[in-house]
């Protein structure tokens, strides 16, 4: 058994950059939380094969802008938090900007092998600082920056761009010619 | 090792820890608490060396030089099958051991062969609600190809089978798919009852033995199945090698399942004549060194005794049950029976309203290796209301000290998600 302090949660290294205050703050209150109704909103659920999380996005979209949208589903620390904030960063923008924001949202989440932990000493995630994706608009993406983090713990990357994708799915499915 | 031989001598578990390398490592600067051993088990030296020793030694490939060590391969790899044969008490482990990639295929295999051969339109295939995809996607497969229906043994809230309407799902049934040990609830199934029931009806049946060979003394002629299914890599041996036991008037009656060399005696232009049992499943190279270190590690396993190894489990089993429910009270939901008897070492969990991945995440910085999902059984996590659960598992090599560390690293969490 390890020292006292191997059990102090407020040091708790390597973590910080994974659970920032922001994504605990929209994991303990999520915003948007629920469904419009549909019709006349869009509804589309997305899955993570990974853990059996589901996500259901529903968004109603006019004037060429998100106009509303909720969030519901059950999932993880991560993914509801991205969610949360996914649905603050895109509400009453338009879906041109909607479309650039997911881009860069996922630009930050790329992950290139040679970052994914190897064995080895258990230093992994300070191996995947070395080779972060490139530097990303740090202003495009506002709070949603905190999310950068997740990219050193590979496995959790897909819990962060589910809701993203789930509505980049809605954009598609909306403006696809009936 | 060779002290501790014979299960009526009291068998120090606590040195046994030494024997695995993978556990003296350190994770997120803890020491490791690997608890995880229900997905894929750590392997002794006397396994490392066993495969070392023959590829350095003595790898050619088997059933066809004539040379002195290819030869000594094919020695070393029927051996292999005699030595794990004679580990679940088959009767002919000459003719009746097939290797295999793993469970999963030894499962498909089955249902390729005997399922293709023996099941036709309208047919019934019985499963149980607690079976991972593994021995639930072939027969699926199989069932659109061939029109069969797949009927469902339902669990009650303690994770245990419900037995009762048995006979009416078993009515007309072709085959039964049936796991020993639930990877998710830890429950041990009445195999032999089940079996006799099935073969009463007239199925045939094929038991998942992936978490209970490693666990639990096999003998497959008291447990009344037909087919069984394990991976060496769940038993302390290695990956890429996974056994299937049939019984042998079953096996000799079906065609192979793939095609290609090893598994003939005679190819022509106009076709072939497959070998004999076993080595007709048996297509291509087959895995030679990782057959050495199976064996090895059912001799690691003998050397121990599996009925010491079933002791130690339970006594874990029951104290981290006792000592998971003293510290969190209800904030701890274990799934599957609460008597550790009636169990194996699995258990699966939800703590609060924390999420597994979270759970797992933080306890990974604690050095303590969990699993967080739905253990590939989500008919299952349906039926218990979850998309997932964490899951901590034991094998010989745990004990007291690892439960603790788990217990004040979910402390941890809790106090982090607070
Ligand atoms: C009950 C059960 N059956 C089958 C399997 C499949 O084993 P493998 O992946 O080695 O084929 C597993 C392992 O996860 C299991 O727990």
């Amino acid at each position: 058994m390890g020292s006292a302090d191997r059990w102090d949660t407020g040091l708790m290294p390597g973590m910080e950059d994974l659970y920032r205050e922001i994504i605990l703050d929209h994991y303990r209150s999520p915003r948007n939380r629920g469904e419009l109704e549909s019709p006349p909103a869009h509804r589309v659920e997305g899955f993570n094969p990974l853990c059996g999380d589901e996500i259901v996005v529903t968004l109603e979209v006019r004037d060429g802008g998100v106009s509303d949208i909720r969030i519901a589903g059950t999932g993880c620390s991560i993914s509801q938090s991205s969610a949360s904030l996914m649905s603050a960063a895109v509400k009453g923008k338009p879906v041109t900007e909607v479309r650039e924001l997911i881009r860069t949202f996922k630009g930050m989440m790329s992950v290139h092998e040679s970052t994914l932990p190897t064995a080895g000493d258990g230093s992994a995630h300070e191996d995947a600082e070395a080779t972060e994706p490139e530097a990303i608009d740090a202003d495009a993406l506002g709070e949603l920056a905190a999310l950068q983090g997740v990219v050193k713990f590979p496995v959790r990357i897909k819990c962060a761009t589910l809701s993203w994708n789930t509505l980049a799915q809605g954009l598609d499915e909306i403006e696809a010619p009936a | 090792m060779a002290e501790l031989n014979g299960s009526d001598r009291a068998v120090d578990f606590a040195s046994l820890r030494k024997d695995f390398p993978l556990l003296a490592r350190e994770v997120n600067g803890h020491p490791i608490t690997y608890l995880d051993s229900a997905a894929s088990s750590q392997r002794p030296f006397q396994v490392l060396d066993a495969m070392r020793q023959y590829d350095e030694t003595t790898h050619a490939n088997v059933h066809r030089g004539v040379y002195g060590i290819a030869e000594e391969a094919t020695r070393r790899f029927e051996a292999a099958r005699i030595n794990v044969g004679r580990f679940i008490g088959a009767p002919d482990p000459s003719r009746e051991v097939v290797f295999a990639k793993n469970a999963t295929e030894c499962l498909n295999l089955v249902a390729r062969t005997w399922g293709r051969t023996h099941c036709h339109a309208g047919d019934t295939v019985v499963l149980t609600e607690m079976e991972h995809h593994a021995n639930i996607v072939p027969w699926h497969m199989l069932a659109a190809e061939r029109g069969l229906h797949l009927r469902w043994v339902p669990i009650d809230d303690d994770g245990a089978l419900i037995l009762d309407d048995l006979e009416q799902l078993l009515d007309g049934a072709k085959l039964l798919a049936l796991t020993c040990m639930s990877n998710v609830l830890g429950t041990l199934n009445p195999v032999r009852r089940i079996a006799d029931l099935a073969h009463a009806a007239g199925a045939v049946v094929v038991a998942d033995g992936a978490q209970s060979v490693p666990h639990l003394p096999t003998d497959v002629a008291s447990l009344g199945v037909d087919f069984l299914a394990f991976s060496a890599h769940k038993m302390l041996g290695p990956t890429g090698i996974g056994v299937l036991w049939g019984r042998e008037e079953l096996l000799s009656e079906l065609p192979p399942f793939l095609g290609g060399g090893e598994m003939i005696l005679d190819v022509r232009k106009d076709g072939f004549t497959p070998n004999d049992i076993p080595w007709r499943f048996e297509a291509g190279t087959p895995p030679i060194t990782e057959a050495v270190g199976l064996g090895a590690a059912v001799d690691y396993l003998d050397d121990i005794g599996m009925e010491s190894i079933r002791a130690h489990e339970i006594t874990l089993t029951t104290y981290a049950m006792a000592a998971l429910t003293e510290r969190f009270g209800s904030d701890i939901h274990i799934f599957g029976p609460k008597d550790a008897a009636e169990r194996g070492g699995v258990l699966s969990f939800t703590f609060r309203d924390v999420h597994p991945h979270d759970i797992s995440q933080i306890l990974d910085q604690y050095g303590v290796c969990v699993r967080a999902g739905h253990h590939c059984a989500k008919p299952l996590m349906r039926r218990l209301g979850v998309n997932s659960t964490a899951r901590a598992s034991f094998a010989l090599y745990n004990d007291e000290t690892d439960v603790d560390t788990l217990v004040q690293a979910l402390d941890a969490a809790g106090a982090f998600f607070r």
